[in-house]
């Protein structure tokens, strides 16, 4: 067991050392593989944001759930009496389909439209309140048939103005990020492809170099494992340096986008931070870094290290 | 300790290296075994290490069938021998002191007495003062004299050397010849292929002529 450790200990010097013996090389390995991982690494970052930035749009008009909550909303005949829009709140508290309703007086909705920019001066111009009262219904089932039903059955109910299935920008952008999701996965998947032919090739080139090595190293009684050891190492620490890189590329597109972006939010008039790879993307990237270098190298040698014993 | 039992060795397409060869060695014998260039000296040894399988009969190394060792069993019976090669293999990006080191490691040997142990035998051969040196730098000698040193650093009760004399001046080669003879003297078994059967007076003659023993 000690002896064990100490093999693996011996090994990862050495590979350290081999990294060390040729920096040229070992930084244009680093750079190759930093430049393949940062691609998806990036896509993953934007996306995070991209998500981030919908699920607060989403919370601000519903639940905390991440998940965009599908929401009806209902606009009432501006006439309407309030004593009506109450009691319909009521009665369509009690129907199955609904959870929950809320009911958003129009007075509410005015003072809080008087508060975004710019529209203050429109609407004390008016004569008087344009704005409806409106129930926000949060339905049980949120399947496409379900609410369709709902909103038909909504809108069939007298002094109804305007039935609105506030899912559908919702859907789209889920669409939107799942398609975004896909490509990164397949980015993802293409340059760890790349990542692994990388390293199999420097690996290769290294065991041509140190054949000599390895057929000494053979003659005097070492196994398979003790000649692998080195060039597994080798390969792990090359994609975990990429990573590093792919890291470091990502946090600094991040710094450089940054403050773009929060102009472009505050044109919007919505707060846009751009955040870095989260910890748990981090550790993911670093470890794929790894075992990706790890397979390059371990198929490298399965093809390159079926050393002829005779000297 | 090693046993022919009707060896014979084949190169492809219709070479035969080797025909018929019965030999027994005991332990601790000195042998020396000449002949010609191509006679089958190199080839002899490399089948007791097992870089080389016989293909016919049977080669037995301390009761052990060589020729049937696995790939996975060779690393583990090859520590147990001390391999002075016709090229002595030395490690050239690396000091006199870390070639000797090498075998050692790869054993798995505790690091805290690895150096004494490359010490000692680095000072067998008269090189204790050269450790820090690189290989390039030693004479012809010197060289193959630190090619012994790592093949005996392992302390193997069997040593195979292959002309380990060769492109040496009589002086330097009788001094070689002289560090085997030491190890043989402590109980060691050595194998010398040898050109030249008067560096080793005392041990046993062995001649190979176009593969085949002769008596």
């Amino acid at each position: 067991m000690k002896t064990w450790f100490q093999q693996h200990i011996n090994a990862a010097r050495l590979a350290i050392r081999r990294l060390a013996a040729t920096p040229l090389n070992t930084l244009l390995a680093v750079l190759a593989i930093g430049i393949a991982l940062a691609l998806p690494a990036g896509g993953q970052m934007l996306l995070a944001n991209a998500q981030q930035i919908l699920g607060q749009g989403a919370t601000q008009q519903t639940t905390k759930r991440a998940t965009p909550r599908v929401q009806i909303s209902l606009y009432l005949n501006v006439d309407a009496e309030r004593g009506s829009a109450e009691s319909l709140a009521t009665t369509l508290g009690k129907n199955p389909a609904i959870k929950s309703v809320e009911f958003i007086d129009r007075e509410t909705t005015l003072q809080r439209m008087r508060q975004t920019a710019g529209l203050k001066e429109v609407i004390d111009a008016l004569p008087n309140n344009p704005f409806p009262d409106a129930l926000v219904i949060t339905p049980n089932d949120e399947s496409a048939e379900a609410l369709e039903s709902l909103a038909a059955e909504l809108r069939s109910l007298p002094k109804i103005d305007h039935v609105q299935l506030d899912s559908a920008w919702i859907r789209r952008l889920d669409a939107l990020l799942k398609v975004g999701r896909t490509f990164v996965a397949l980015l993802a998947m293409l340059l760890g492809i790349g990542l692994i032919a990388i390293t199999f090739n420097i690996i290769r080139l290294q065991v041509m170099t140190m054949r000599a090595e390895i057929e000494v190293s053979q003659l005097l009684g070492a196994t398979d494992g003790y000649i692998r050891r080195p060039f597994l190492y080798f390969g792990s620490m090359l994609g975990i340096l990429g990573g590093l890189l792919a890291w470091s590329l990502v946090l600094a597109a991040t710094a450089t986008l940054s403050r773009p972006i929060s102009t472009l939010g505050e044109l919007y008039g919505t707060p846009l931070v751009l955040t870095s790879l989260g910890q748990q993307d981090v550790l993911v990237l670093l470890a794929a870094a790894a075992g990706l270098g790890w397979v390059g190298a371990a198929l490298s040698l399965r093809q390159h290290l079926r050393a002829p014993t005779n000297g | 300790m090693i046993r022919f039992e009707r060896v014979g060795k084949r190169y492809p397409p219709d070479i035969n290296a080797l025909t018929d060869i019965q030999l027994e060695v005991e332990d601790g014998e000195l042998i020396a075994i000449d002949g010609h260039s191509g006679a089958g000296k190199s080839t002899l040894l490399k089948l007791i290490a097992a870089i080389e399988k016989p293909t016919s009969g049977v080669v037995l190394v301390g009761g052990q069938n060589v020729s049937a060792l696995g790939r996975k069993a060779i690393p583990f019976f090859r520590r147990n021998l001390g391999l002075v090669l016709q090229n002595q293999n030395l490690l050239f990006d690396r000091s006199v002191f870390d070639n000797v080191l090498l075998p050692l490691s790869i054993a798995g040997f505790a690091p805290k007495e690895a150096p004494a142990r490359v010490r000692a035998a680095l000072d067998k051969v008269g090189l204790l003062a050269r450790e820090k040196a690189l290989p390039i730098a030693l004479s012809g000698g010197e060289q193959q004299r630190l090619a012994i040193a790592r093949a005996v650093v392992s302390r193997p009760n069997l040593i195979l050397a292959d002309e380990p004399t060769a492109h040496l001046d009589a002086a330097t080669a009788a001094d070689v010849a002289r560090i085997f003879m030491e190890f043989n003297r402590v109980g060691v078994t050595v194998l010398v292929a040898t050109y030249d059967r008067n560096l080793f007076p005392a041990a046993r003659r062995i001649s190979l002529s176009h593969g085949a023993l002769v008596t």
